[in-house]
Parts: structure tokens; sequence; C-alpha cells
């Protein structure tokens, strides 16, 4: 039987009185991009906290490759991490390291390499996410955002994993590095055939790379092609995707 | 023929036959180069590769597959693929083609450091942060006077604020070291005066050495490690989540809002810290006497009254806000200048709480040779 990437099955998650997902379901398949949009505090964080094992649900499932993660002790957790990579809002780059030393501790962690292949290996994704090579010796602080992003990038492709968490992968960035974003993420999609989960308010990131979106409400996540779910007829995803701001994108998307 | 459990080697009369199977995957890139390394290639001219049979090839491993290929040129094989060669090796090809591998970060002087240079670099640095420390002092001080003229500027609830962070929720430890660190006292000098027969002096030393110096300088460490560490992490982390540079954007003197308030709490509390660490030092002097050495506690009193003067208490006292300052100026001033990275942080919490130890210790040195000038 072929699973889904990613499967996430009657997801509830509550703080004190506050609902934050009541029977969420989702899923991933192979080889697509898919955007996860939902309104401020509608609980796009704490979904993919849940699907990082950061926390645990109240109730629900998810499955990494078939396997339930919400069921798994910490040391079978470790080795299904090494399956996917994340980048974090803020880069999370930890600050005491250069960027060389941010992209090996994964590998040092997981691969059990020796000195020149991790060297090696770690230069290969700082030039595949586009850094200049002087950055890989740079501390994150020395470092744009678009370079803190891209360092981000690189580190969460340490271990080659199929499967990549982007949080908020172009706020913060100006348009002409979003746009170049999308298109390193693009590239990266096409070229490594990754699986891609990513968070996203950008609409221009919406368009240009996701396959399918998924849309938070009320809870629950409404899930389809991005040509069908912008006229679905929830009032939040008419207004996300009808508002002001989208009008223009989706009428160039539909090439009227 | 050998085979390895990624690599199948067959020799024929051109050269070798290299079928690839499994998983050429990062989770395995170990075995991978210990596979590849152990092939031979002496004598071999043509190498034919075969990658049919890998299952999943992704990065990790076409660069251990693309090491092999560049050992193999160079050992003066011709290289060939049966069926085309993998997508992710034409990926490396394109991003790896410019070879160059960036410079190390400037490395360590090649020379060993001459110690004359070591020593002139550090005397220049310490004259530095001499300077710049007096400097903030002085900053401080201005901002503070400047705060008289109009005290609402002095920020008062901020100050209350801080006087509870770091005076109420001490006092229990202080509290209780004191007690401690009398009942010690007491404790061992008991046990070498009573051979002099001069038990009673017990007395006078607990009360002198605590009001004139142990209560003050022992409440002033606790507060440095306590207070001293919480005002530099707390600026320091402020710094780095660029908390100040909003403050001073938004037109709001930091050391208006942030370091006068946090040096005026602590130069509030630390006195009366001191006070609590007086009394219950005087009162583990009294329990120890009472049951060590049998003294009822009304002679205990009469002696303490006996053994000190009217300025003991005073003299001890005095030097707390003096030692209160220099702790949070010591704190603040490294806070502010953390900047970059966590490890900075640390590294500045820890040079603030060691040096506020050893400004106040250099300040109570200095204030006992004063009071001795003033015979007190």
């Amino acid at each position: 039987m072929i699973y889904p990437v990613l499967q996430v099955s009657g997801l509830v998650n509550r703080f004190g009185t506050q609902v934050v997902h009541d029977g969420l379901d989702m899923e991933v398949r192979a080889d697509e991009v898919f955007g996860i949009v939902g309104g401020s505090g509608a609980g796009k964080s704490v979904l993919l906290r849940t699907i990082l094992g950061l926390q645990r649900p109240l109730a629900g499932t998810v499955r990494i490759d078939g396997d339930d993660i919400t069921r798994m002790s910490v040391a079978q957790l470790r080795s299904v991490k090494a399956r996917y990579g994340v980048t974090f809002q803020q880069g999370a780059l930890y600050s005491g390291l250069t960027v060389l030393q941010n992209v090996q501790l994964p590998m040092i962690e997981h691969l059990g390499l020796g000195r020149t292949a991790l060297e090696e290996l770690a230069l290969l994704r700082i030039r595949l996410v586009g850094l200049p090579a002087e950055a890989a010796h740079k501390y994150p602080a020395e470092l744009s955002g678009g370079m803190v992003k891209r360092a981000a990038l690189a580190r969460a492709l340490a271990l080659d994993p199929r499967l990549l968490f982007l949080d908020e992968p172009t706020s913060g960035l100006d348009p002409v590095s979003a746009a170049a974003f999308d298109e390193l993420v693009l590239y990266l999609q096409k070229q490594l055939r990754l699986t891609i989960v990513m968070i996203t308010h950008d609409l221009d990131t919406i368009f240009r790379t996701c396959n399918r979106v998924g849309v938070i409400v009320d809870g629950r996540m409404e899930s389809d092609t991005l040509e069908r779910i912008v006229d679905y007829p929830h009032p939040w995803i008419r207004a996300y995707f009808h508002g002001e701001r989208a009008r223009a994108r989706l009428g160039a998307a539909r090439g009227t | 023929m050998s085979v390895s459990m990624s690599v199948e080697v067959r020799r024929t009369d051109e050269g070798l036959e290299l079928e690839l199977t499994g998983e050429w995957v990062a989770q395995r890139i170990t075995l991978l180069e210990s596979g590849l390394a152990a092939v031979d290639l002496a004598a071999a001219r043509q190498l034919s590769i075969a990658t049919e049979r890998i299952t999943a090839l992704d990065l990790s491993g076409a660069w251990a597959l693309r090491k092999f290929l560049q050992r193999a040129r160079a050992a003066g094989a011709a290289v060939r693929f049966r069926g085309t060669p993998p997508d992710q090796l034409r990926l490396l090809e394109e991003r790896l083609e410019e070879p160059g591998t960036p410079e190390a970060p400037p490395a360590a002087s090649p020379e060993a450091p001459q110690a004359l240079a070591v020593i002139g670099r550090n005397a220049v640095g310490a004259g530095r942060d001499l300077f710049e420390g007096l400097a903030f002092f002085g900053r401080t001080s201005v901002t503070f006077l400047r705060g008289l003229a109009r005290p609402r500027r002095l920020r008062p609830i901020s100050i209350a604020r801080h006087v509870y962070d770091t005076g109420i929720t001490a006092m229990p430890i202080v509290a209780l070291i004191a007690f401690l660190i009398s009942v010690i006292i007491a404790y061992m000098s008991a046990r070498q005066l009573r051979g002099l027969g001069a038990d009673i002096y017990v007395v006078d030393l607990v009360a002198i050495g605590v009001l004139r110096e142990l209560g003050v300088l022992l409440t002033s460490i606790i507060v440095a490690g306590r207070s001293g560490s919480a005002y530099a992490a707390e600026l320091g982390s402020m710094k780095l989540n660029e908390e100040v540079d909003a403050l001073i954007a938004t037109g709001v003197d930091p050391f208006e809002v942030l370091v006068v308030p946090r040096v005026l709490g602590l130069t509030i509390a630390l006195p009366l810290l001191t006070v609590i660490a007086d009394l219950t030092g005087l009162t583990g002097g009294a329990l120890l006497c009472r049951y060590l050495l049998d003294m009822p506690l009304t002679q205990y009193v009469g002696r303490v009254n006996e053994a000190i003067s009217p300025s003991t208490f005073w003299v001890g006292l005095v030097k707390a806000p003096v030692f209160a300052m220099l702790i949070a100026l010591a704190g603040c001033y490294r806070g502010m200048q953390v900047h970059g990275s966590a490890r900075e942080l640390g590294r500045l919490v820890t040079v603030a709480v060691v040096q506020a130890i050893f400004l106040v210790i250099l300040a109570d040195a200095l204030f006992a040779v004063l009071f001795m000038e003033m015979d007190i």
C-alpha cells in the first residue's frame, strides 16, 4: 500500500476552553506543493508544531509516510525527523554558529561523516540555495533577511529530505527577493523531487508555487486544488481569494 | 568479483563494470563512501557504470558518486554510463561547476602570538573598557539628575517593580544565608574561644562581623548573582530582539526607561535586604549561643549592646547603596553591550556577574581603609 506523504486525520487541539482544531483532516501527496492558509489565530502554527511532533494533539493522528508520529517514543521520532526538513519563520539559525556549521549540525547528528565529506556536502547545500560561497563562514547576525531564509533552507535540506516544511518562507522579504525565493523553491522542488508543505499568507507565493491549498476555517481544513478552492463559498475563503489584494492576482492567474 | 552492499564490481578485459544497487541516500552515506573507496581502480582503463538498480538517489548519494568519478578520471579511466546518467549528477555539475571553494575565515595569525602584543592588547582593551564603563556611569548619572527635575521621568512604577524583583523576592534566600553563615561563625569561634575561656567574645565576633561586614557583603554577592545576571540577561535579550533599537527609534531614551529604574530599584532594595541579613544574622548568633554556650538571651542582647558602638550598624549599611549601584551598573552595562548572538549574551552575563562581585569586594576594601582612617 502506498501511503500519502503526510496524512492528518481527526486532529483536535484545545488550549483551555479555546478550540484550535476540531477534527482537522489533511492529506499531502508526493511531489506536490501544498499551501496552508488561514487567518491569524486559525491554528496554522499549532498545526505545524503538531505535525513536527513538537506538541502532542488531544486526539487524532499524524502520519508521515504512514507512520503515526503521535504515538511514537522519542527515539522513534528521531528517525522520522531525519526524513523531513523544516524552516522556521524567523529562520531560527543557531546564532552562535556560522552558516556552514548550521548546515553541518543535522549531518553531524544523523550521518556520522568525515570532515571533508561534511564540509563538501554542507557547501553543496549552501551553493544549491543560491548563497554566495563567502556566506558560508558568516554568522547569522551578519546576513540579510533574504540570506537568512536561504541559509535556513540549506539547513533544512541537510539530510536530503523528501518532505520539506516551510513556515512563512517569504514573510519579511521584499517582493523581488520573495519572487526569487519562490523560484528557488520551485526549482528545488522539481530537481530534488521534494514534497513541500508551506504555511504562507503571500498570495503571490501561493499562485506561483502551490498545486493544492488547504484553508483552515473553524478548526477544520478545506483543501482542494488552487483553481477550485478560490471559488469555495465559505466567507473567509471568499474574502481571502477575492479581496482587494487578491483580485488582480486571480485575474492574472486565470488569464482574464 | 567483489560485492559490497551498494556496489557490485565485475572485472572485464577492458576494465571494470560497476553495478550500483539499493538506496543511495544521505542516511547511508558512510556505507556508500566505504563501498566506493573499496573499488580498486588500478589498471582500469574503461569504467562502465549501471545505475538502473538504484532505488533511491539523493544529493548526498550523487555527491558520493561524483567524488568517485573524479577519482576514477584522475586515475586515467574512461567513464561511461550504461543508460542515461542520473539527473542528480547533472544537477550537481550545474551547481558546482565554479569550483571556487570559499576561503576559510581569516585564520588566527600564523605565528604564535607575541606575549608582549597580547599584554598590550589586553591593557588597551581594559583601559577602553574602564573608559566606556565610566561613560556609561556618567550617562546614567546625567539621566538620573535630569529625572530629578521631573520625578515622573524617573518611572516610579518601574522602580517599584525592580524593588520587588530584586528585593522582596530575594528575602528568603538572603535571610537563610545570613542565618547560616552567622551560625557557622559562632560555632567555629566558640570552639576556639572556649579553650581560652573567652566564650563571651563569640558574641562580639558575630555582632561586629555581621553588622559591619558580612551582612552587607553576603547580601551583595547573592544579589549580584541573582539580579546582576538578570539585568544583563534581560537587557541583552532586548538588544538581540532589537527592542532597544525600537525604543531609541521611538525617541525614548533607553537609559531613562531601562537603566536608571534598575539602578535605583536595586539601590533601594539592597539596603533593605542588608537590614534583614543583619537581623537574621544576629538571630542565628543568639540561637547558637543559647543552645551551644548556654548563654541566656538577655545576656546575649546585653553583650551585643556592649560590643557594638552606635556607628557599627551604619558603617555596614552605608556601603549597601554603593554596592547596589556597582552591581546594577555592571549588569546593565554588560547587557547593553550584547549584540549578534546568543553566545555573546551568555558571555556578557558571566562577565557582568564576575565584575559585579569583584567591584563589590574592591569597594569593600576601600571602605575598610576609609573607615580606619576615620577611626570608626
